[in-house]
């Protein structure tokens, strides 16, 4: 065997592997999305025509756009001191960004649900006070969702921020700031810009994350809230609807394909600096 | 813009830093003038750049204080200072185009926005950056980017401008224009410079005077001329460049220098104030090979074990009678035809030249 071909047998089975899982799956689906229940772009007039679809898309991009910004403001932070932070600091971020990657998805939906129901520990807890008399509609609404779909996307915001904070070179700060520039002057003027491509980066994966998020919002949302995953799989496995829910499918993938296209384009560190 | 008036004064009294167990700097002393080019050398590790770091003020010295102007400046942190520094790797703003870059510190100070274009502008042209004010570092050769580096750090007219081996990522050429530019600058602007490099001929070449740093310690502060004719010890002279040295089996001191015996032979040096001891040091180029005895001055007879071909000088390899190997090197155009390995020559130096160092 050649020595060109030796790097193939290294990344040989992946490629194998994610076309026998994924992409041969994949063209079924679109296989689908125009035969069925006939042949034709039936569907996917009927997706973007249907009024509910169109409700249903809309509502995930204004959940996917209020997670986003929330888990990107929450993730700086927490970079920002497990970067810069004193030992123990970092410590303690370390922990709190690592010990939620080791509890099931399922579990945390879960366990916001004790906490956030009308019975649950915080309603319970806000009414034993008396800061309210009637228990906050806290979860199985949009509100709950928003929560739960943050909470879990947070981890996957720090790292490309932490990453691009890493990188910084000091010595741009000190020049910052012997020429006079306060902390948070240096902070605004030199760090926040010196940093937006991490930032830019991590929005989008957390954006393309929180499309195709299905448990958290299916339990947390409790049907009310219903976000385009689960439509689509409401179109699949309870009404047999099979095209249309394909059809809904191949369109969301354009749209994550469309914007990890963008992710490549911009958000790449050095793109920022050319 | 002519000579700038606000050129500062440092002193600095028994400035040390440790880090942990670890003595960075012990107890250095010394004032820098106002409008002197002053270069910290030594080797890496010795503690020159420790101590700029402490003039710039993102260190804190763990003794001693620093004076500015005849004030206590010790505590006073970096962005109070407000000193220019060129920073090794130059640390330019990358979001910044060049002109946003030198325009950083005079929009700190909130200097109005006219003023601003008319500094910015008048830098531009002092270090030759016309025509790329809207480019941002990464599109900059690094002569380029060292530049706007000293632009920004000249542009608010600091009192003091502090360089951190700014030179050490530049090919040999572009360095020397470096060096003629950043001269030129501070011929200028009259503000006091503190330059921090390992490279001898670098600081040789630029400063008003030199304080030499080892494990800490400040080994000597004087001119070029003086730290490399006249060094107080055997690290300085052997830092500073090649130097032979020759052990001594007699030396004492006369009223005007010393007078000493090498493998037999009389050594006169005359340097009046020079303390006399067991070693003797010339430098290679202050040595001249002939075929004949030399009428006067010094003189070693040696064998030529080897020549080196340097371009405009020449290096010989030779070994004394008593088998004391010695370098010696001078203008190419000065060597005879028949100076090739083998054969017996005289290497002779003046009487004024040399010097003793301790062990």
């Amino acid at each position: 065997m050649s020595e060109r071909m030796k790097p193939a047998l290294l990344f040989g089975p992946l490629v194998l592997f994610l076309c026998l899982a994924y992409f041969v799956p994949f063209l079924g689906v679109m296989q689908w999305s125009v035969t069925l229940p006939e042949p034709g772009v039936g569907q996917y007039v009927k997706a973007v025509s249907d009024p509910l679809i169109i409700s249903v898309f809309i509502r995930t991009f204004r959940i996917c756009l209020i997670v986003t910004i929330l888990s990107i403001a929450a993730a700086y932070c927490i970079a920002y001191i497990w970067v810069r932070g004193t030992p123990m600091q970092r410590l303690a971020m370390e922990i709190c960004i690592l010990i939620p990657f080791w509890i099931s998805i399922l579990t945390r939906a879960f366990g916001w649900v004790a906490l956030l129901t009308n019975r649950g520990l915080i309603n319970t807890w806000l009414q034993q006070i008396g800061i309210i008399s009637e228990p906050l509609t806290l979860v199985r609404n949009e509100f709950g969702v928003v929560l739960g779909m943050t909470h879990f996307l947070i981890p996957f915001a720090v790292f490309p921020i932490a990453s691009a904070m890493r990188s910084l070179d000091e010595r741009v700060l000190m020049a910052a700031r012997g020429m006079g520039a306060t902390r948070l002057r240096t902070f605004w003027a030199i760090f926040v810009p010196m940093t937006l491509p991490g930032v830019l980066g991590a929005g989008i994966i957390v954006f393309v994350f929180a499309l195709g998020f299905f448990i958290t919002p299916a339990i947390l949302g409790g049907g009310r809230s219903v976000m385009i995953a689960e439509l689509i799989y409401l179109r699949l496995f309870q009404s047999p609807d099979w095209g249309l829910g394909a059809a809904m499918s191949v369109i969301l993938m354009l749209i994550v394909a469309g914007l990890l296209a963008l992710m490549m384009r911009y958000a790449r560190p050095k793109s920022m600096l050319r | 813009m002519g000579k700038r008036q606000g050129a500062a004064e440092l002193t600095a009294v028994g400035i040390g830093k440790t880090f942990g167990d670890f003595h960075a700097l012990r107890d250095i002393s010394l004032t820098i003038g106002s409008g002197e080019f002053l270069t910290l050398l030594g080797p890496s590790g010795s503690g020159k750049s420790t101590f700029l770091m402490i003039l710039a003020g993102f260190e804190e010295a763990t003794s001693g204080t620093l004076k500015k102007d005849g004030v206590d400046i010790t505590r006073v942190p970096a962005e109070k200072r407000a000193f220019g520094m060129v920073f090794q790797g130059y640390a330019l703003f990358p979001h910044m185009t060049v002109e946003q870059n030198i325009a950083f510190p005079l929009q700190v100070q909130g200097r109005a926005p006219g003023e601003i274009k008319i500094l910015v502008d008048d830098m531009i042209d002092r270090v030759g950056l016309r025509g790329h004010e809207k480019k941002r570092p990464a599109g900059l050769s690094g002569g380029q980017q060292q530049r706007v580096a000293l632009a920004r750090a000249l542009v608010f007219e600091p009192a003091v401008l502090l360089l951190d081996e700014p030179f050490s990522a530049l090919d040999k050429n572009l360095r020397v224009s470096m060096q003629e530019e950043v001269r030129r600058l501070h011929q200028e602007l009259g503000t006091t410079f503190v330059f921090v490099t390992h490279d001898q001929s670098e600081a040789l070449a630029l400063s008003t005077r030199i304080g030499i740093f080892n494990h800490g310690h400040l080994q000597q502060l004087d001119t070029p001329k003086q730290v490399y004719e006249r060094p107080a010890n055997r690290f300085v002279a052997e830092f500073l460049g090649d130097v032979n040295i020759l052990p001594l089996s007699e030396a004492q001191a006369t009223g005007h220098g010393g007078e000493a015996v090498f493998e037999g032979r009389p050594i006169r040096l005359i340097a009046p104030g020079e303390a006399v001891t067991k070693q003797f040091a010339i430098r290679p180029e202050h040595m001249v090979l002939s075929e004949k005895a030399p009428d006067d001055g010094n003189m070693l007879q040696a064998e030529i074990e080897g020549v080196t071909y340097l371009g405009s000088e020449t290096r010989f390899a030779l070994k004394t009678l008593g088998g004391t190997p010695i370098v010696l090197q001078m203008p190419t155009r000065e060597v005879s035809a028949g100076f090739e390995p083998g054969r017996m020559v005289w290497a002779g130096w003046p009487a004024t030249q040399g010097f003793f160092v301790g062990s």
